[in-house]
């Protein structure tokens, strides 16, 4: 149990923590220390932001500031003395902890490149990582009419995505012969490219770049292969590199993350470190939902509801949704066990799929386009549950087998023991029994047996029922 | 209005014909019934603005327990010797009651006797009961199994708009929607004839969109079906709303107008990407955006939940986030659209607004509010200080029932909690622990025949008196012909007891008279009767409440310029996800839900008497996907037993692929080794006491028979 937590880091992982701090009885202080000015807000709703569907307000988080949580925004945090357990500020504030939990996160990288060595970056070259980039980006773009985008991961297409949705012409260039290689197969990269052509975003693959040059009218990007792009924006969407300065300042053990056990301890004991800058059994995450199930694990530590909580990584899902795209990627789609493969391709629509099982489980998949199943794919692999029976239930969707109960074309071809009417039992063999007992209109046979007179929603089937009987009658008078 | 049927307004002569209701559903279906020469009772269809001259096999049949050979005719004592309930006389079994009352409560007081209801009673026995509870008993110990139906949307209406209407527009404005969302309601089985207003919305170019865990006969019909992992609706009203908020669909001017405690919503789902949703309850996002997009775009708009979302043990907050997401796209109170609830029981409105409730006096009033307190004690005169306080809901009652500190004695009136309520064995236990149990029922159900004494009752075509509907409208019930020899109705055996106990206020058998009690205990509450009388109610298709005075006007829409809080705002309640009480594990590792038939009603004890419905679904059945089905082994029909931590039902597998593969599904209306109760979890919502019914953790075996 700990009375006094500060966290450093009021990002997603930092926030959730107090908000999971706060949820949860007992009488401790939290003090959580961001660097950026802004309230907590939603990385997750930045390319929403940048396409413009949104304001500034919309991606602001829930916060529990002013409930037991002292919550300080604007507040770098510039030295550990674990010794004494207190943290340094740049105001020169010194504040003590009982138990410190790092949630620095990560920062955007910015490749070596000529142009990009200096101090700061030129104006019209902006990195996608924070709040203030995205207005920097949004600034820029105001009255721009082309943007480039360095880097064709998640986050630079989903920059992309969202300039382009603003009605600039985006080209995308990435070193790698495949976009998203590390969550995509090449075929289904090459269905993702036509996608994004068809949303104004160009790609240039397998072409390294080699030189910026930026000034006030314009910037230009120089590739290997000697082609020179200009542009009015370059967003560099390179990669992050954890934030671990701090850590490793106070002597904490880090490799590429600050190094934590399965209760998100360092190696120091009274410090814990959560999301992008945590480094757990060799992984780092940079996503939320491991960074979110970090926050929980270490809050039911702290808070002694469950002092033997043990963070147990879940493998990633990868979603990229937005207007026209649709891509959901989990596993390693090429290498791995063999194992069944489930492939679908409509490049024309814009749709791919492919699936790997091993052993009646899902291993990998990639689901681009319009597939019905994509909710169930992810669950199957998130959870480790047996695939279906019927395989192609994954590709084209739940809807299979589902209108087992659709009536018959023709009443000549149901079964007499088929129910007609729901609502009131009423079989095929009823309705004809009471045709043969006189009934000769679809009302006195509905006053007879009762069909129809629930829902209501079978009184074109015993119509059809009474003219096929009348057929069948006038066929027999006329022989 | 009756099509041709004569209402009769006052008791006392047999018609030939009357023009009534239905006894089952909230939707109480316009019915009429005669009598034959031969004395049978037969039912035919009535135009009704609700049904439209539609009835269900249920209706149909409904007559069919009036003459039926199980019908209780006597009153029934239990043997001590034998320990077998024995035909009696009406005087010995309300002695035996009203000895055992006074020695059960000689030594701890009042509350060592609990009164158990039901919303199947009409609004001038619920009235009575609760009155009999609090003057006769002056126990604060009653509560009714309308807390296993929609209480977990009534909380969630009266902290939004300050009421709880289940309906606060008609029925028919379903028919008119251009969007319709359904979220855990399966009107296709539950109340059939309100499907025609379904088809019609469709027929009108209406979209309908079902959420269910199943592909039920309602979902069959939709435009789209989502179909969500069991427990997650919160999560997917909150992503719907994350989306409508990022796509503008948002009514700001109505949200800056008529609501408030918006922002902390908006950032409350903030959190709540469609990509996260997806995840949690597989529904696929594409999915979620039609959905928001057909919500958030059109024109009139309805969003109606069940018991799918409201009977978890998070069920207030599920039925909160999909009235935030009414309130911010300026549903509630816009002409034609709107956010609602379909009640389940055929009283459940009405049930719950006249005093069975554990915090409630008539008119919907808070029985901690001493203005409240004054004005009903004056009604009843009694002093208000001699009124009992709030007791405990529906479970936790039944759960203390013969425990040290519990009470030792229970009336139960129009409920049969051993097969209606969670963790049914453990609420049997308890019911043996008693020294008194008595129930008033016309069959004997399975809680009757655990009882000390069994008082026959009357049936609904015995006797008069009014339902409210699922829409709010104050209807009918007309008798057609006297209860048969030995059998009395509520009110008079209330009457009976009252007497023997030595009440201080009067208890009329005259259900007229309880009715003009029961305006004036309902004058100035929130659910405001003063106004509705039996005549108003014969002179229209019913009377809306609240209809506060004689000649002013009722109504049939709520909302339209204000909400029933004070200030007139609605009020959003940021409300986060969370899981199921029991979540899977390795040894019960599949989600397991329960629900019903259309051919059987509720705990099943007239249903299942009836020939006709007994053909049509004779037994319970566990359904499972055919996958699942292959991997333990079992063939369609087989025995299979489902196994909870609490118990265990027996029943044969039936193969459907319109469940998900990680869960399985039975129908409730049984008892026995059969009952799905048995299995059920006994958590509860912490606002309503809503059991979560919905959701627990199972594993399936196959049964080896011998």
């Amino acid at each position: 149990m700990s009375d006094r937590v500060v966290i450093v880091g009021n990002g997603m992982a930092g926030s959730r923590l107090a908000a999971e701090l706060h949820a949860r009885d007992g009488d401790r202080k939290v003090i959580v220390l961001g660097a950026e000015p802004h309230p907590a807000y939603n990385r997750i709703m930045l390319s929403t932001l940048l396409a413009g569907k949104i304001g500034e307000p919309d991606v602001e988080l829930a916060e529990v500031a002013g409930q037991g949580v002292d919550l300080r925004t604007g507040v770098t945090v510039t030295a550990i003395d674990r010794a004494r357990r207190v943290v340094h500020t740049a105001e020169d504030d010194h504040l003590p902890y009982d138990h410190l939990v790092l949630a620095t996160g990560s920062r955007a990288l910015v490749p070596p490149l000529p142009g990009l060595d200096g101090p700061e970056l030129p104006e019209r070259v902006v990195p996608f990582r924070t709040l203030d980039d995205c207005r920097r980006i949004l600034a820029v773009a105001e009255g721009a009419r082309r943007a480039l985008v360095l880097g064709g991961g998640l986050l630079g297409l989903e920059a992309a995505r969202g300039l382009a949705a603003r009605g600039l012409d985006v080209e995308v260039v990435h070193p790698v012969p495949y976009l998203m290689e590390r969550q995509l197969d090449p075929a289904g990269a090459a269905v993702l490219a036509g996608t994004l052509a068809g949303l104004g975003v160009t790609t240039h693959l397998a072409v390294a770049a080699t030189a910026v040059a930026a000034d006030a009218s314009g910037v230009r990007l120089d590739l290997a292969d000697g082609r020179s792009l200009t542009a009015d924006l370059l967003v560099l969407s390179c990669g992050v590199r954890p934030d671990t300065a701090l850590a490793s300042a106070a002597g904490l053990a880090v490799e590429r993350g600050v190094l934590v056990d399965d209760r998100l301890r360092t190696s120091d004991r009274r410090i814990s470190a959560i999301g992008d800058c945590a480094q757990h059994d060799g992984t780092l995450t940079g996503l939320v939902a491991p960074a979110w199930a970090q926050a929980r694990v270490v809050a039911q530590v702290l808070t002694g509801a469950d002092p033997l909580a043990r963070y147990r990584p879940r493998p990633a899902v990868t979603r990229l949704k937005a207007a026209g795209i649709d891509l959901a990627a989990m596993g390693d789609p090429t290498g791995g066990e063999a194992g069944e493969e489930l492939t679908f391709a409509d490049p024309a629509r814009g749709t791919y799929a492919r699936l790997r099982i091993h052993d009646e489980r899902l291993t990998a998949a990639i689901l681009l386009g319009d597939n019905p199943a994509v909710g169930t794919v992810i669950q199957l692999f998130d959870r480790g549950q047996p695939v279906p029976a019927d395989r192609r239930s994954l590709l084209l969707g739940r809807a299979l087998g589902g209108a087992a109960s659709a009536p018959a074309a023709s009443p000549a071809l149901m079964p007499d023991a088929a129910t007609v009417c729901q609502c009131n039992t009423v079989s095929k063999g009823a309705l004809v029994a009471c045709w043969r007992a006189g009934a000769r209109s679809v009302d006195a046979m509905v006053a007879a047996t009762r069909a129809g007179t629930g829902c209501g929603g079978c009184r074109d089937a015993v119509a059809g029922i009474v003219d096929w009987l009348s057929e069948a009658d006038s066929v027999e008078v006329t022989r | 209005m009756t099509d041709g049927a004569q209402p009769t307004t006052r008791p006392g002569r047999t018609p030939r014909e009357v023009a009534t209701h239905c006894p089952y559903c909230a939707l109480q279906c316009g019915m009429t019934l005669r009598e034959e020469e031969t004395g049978a009772v037969t039912v035919l269809p009535r135009q009704f603005p609700t049904n439209r001259g539609g009835l269900c096999q249920k209706g149909w049949t409904a007559a069919e327990l009036l003459d039926h050979p199980e019908r209780l005719t006597t009153p029934l004592l239990r043997d001590p010797a034998s320990g077998e309930l024995r035909p009696a006389s009406w005087d010995a079994a309300l002695n035996r009651i009203v000895t055992g009352l006074r020695a059960v409560q000689a030594g701890p007081g009042p509350d060592a006797v609990a009164v158990f209801g039901g919303g199947g009673l009409t609004n001038e026995k619920a009235y009575a009961l609760g009155k009999f509870a609090r003057t006769a008993l002056r126990t604060r110990y009653i509560d009714y199994n309308g807390r296993f139906c929609m209480s977990s949307a009534a909380a969630a209406g009266m902290r939004a708009f300050g009421v709880d209407r289940g309906l606060p527009f008609p029925l028919a404005d379903l028919g008119s929607a251009d969007t319709l969302l359904l979220v855990g309601a399966n009107p296709a089985e539950t109340m059939p004839p309100l499907v025609r207003w379904l088809t019609e919305q469709r027929q009108r170019g209406g979209k309908l969109i079902v959420v269910d865990p199943r592909l039920t006969a309602t979902a069959r019909q939709a435009d789209l079906h989502l179909q969500p992992l069991p427990g997650t609706d919160l999560a997917v009203a909150n992503a719907l709303l994350h989306i409508a908020l990022t796509e503008g669909w948002v009514d700001r001017d109505y949200v800056a107008a008529r609501t408030t405690g918006f922002e902390a919503v908006r950032r409350s789902v903030a959190a709540w990407w469609p990509a996260r949703a997806e995840a949690l309850s597989g529904v696929p996002v594409a999915d979620l955006e039609e959905t928001a997009r057909a919500l958030g775009t059109a024109d009139r708009v309805i969003i109606l939940t069940a018991r799918g979302a409201e009977q978890h043990a998070k069920g207030v907050d599920t039925v909160t986030a999909f009235v935030n997401l009414a309130l911010a796209l300026g549903l509630p109170g816009r002409p034609g659209s709107g956010y609602g609830c379909l009640t389940g029981q055929g009283n459940g409105q009405g049930g719950r607004e006249h005093g069975q409730k554990a915090d409630q006096l008539p008119g919907y009033r808070r029985i901690d509010d001493p203005a409240a307190r004054e004005h009903v004690a004056g009604v009843w005169g009694v002093p208000a200080e001699e009124l009992p306080g709030p007791g405990v809901p529906a479970y936790r009652l039944l759960d203390s029932l013969g425990t040290p500190d519990g009470p030792k004695a229970l009336l139960v009136f129009g409920s049969n909690p051993v097969v209606s309520a969670p963790r049914a064995a453990r609420i049997e236990r308890r019911l043996r622990d008693l020294d008194l149990l008595v129930v008033a029922d016309f069959l004997l159900s399975e809680t009757a025949a655990l009882a000390d004494v069994v008082l026959p009752t009357a049936q609904w075509a015995e006797e008069d008196g009014t339902m409210t509907n699922l829409e709010g409208r104050v209807l009918r019930r007309r008798a057609l012909r006297e209860p048969p020899p030995g059998v009395r109705t509520d009110l008079a055996i209330l009457a009976d007891l009252a007497q023997r106990l030595a009440a201080k206020p009067e208890f009329p058998t005259d259900p007229y008279l309880v009715f003009d009690e029961l305006r004036r205990a309902s004058a100035g509450g929130p659910a405001d009767y003063a106004g509705v009388s039996w005549e108003r109610i014969d002179a229209a298709d019913g009377v809306w409440w609240p209809c506060p005075t004689d000649d002013g006007p009722d109504t049939p829409r709520l909302f339209a310029d204000r909400f029933a809080t004070p200030d007139g705002l609605a009020r959003f309640h940021p409300v986060e996800h969370r899981p199921a009480a029991e979540e899977v594990c390795a040894d019960y590792p599949l989600h397991f839900t329960t629900g019903r038939v259309l051919a059987q009603y509720q705990s099943g004890t007239q249903t299942r008497r009836v020939a006709a419905l007994r053909r049509a679904a004779p037994d319970a059945f566990v359904e499972l996907h055919p996958d699942l089905a292959e991997r333990l082994g079992v063939a369609d029909g087989e025995p299979v037993r489902v196994v909870s931590r609490r118990g265990e039902l027996r029943a044969p597998a039936r193969l459907s692929t319109a469940i998900r593969p990680d869960t399985v599904f039975a129908p409730f209306h049984w008892g026995g080794t059969a009952r799905a109760n048995s299995v059920t979890n006994d958590a509860v919502d912490p606002v309503s006491g809503m059991p979560e019914f919905k959701i627990c953790a199972v594993r399936v075996e196959r049964v080896d028979e011998p």
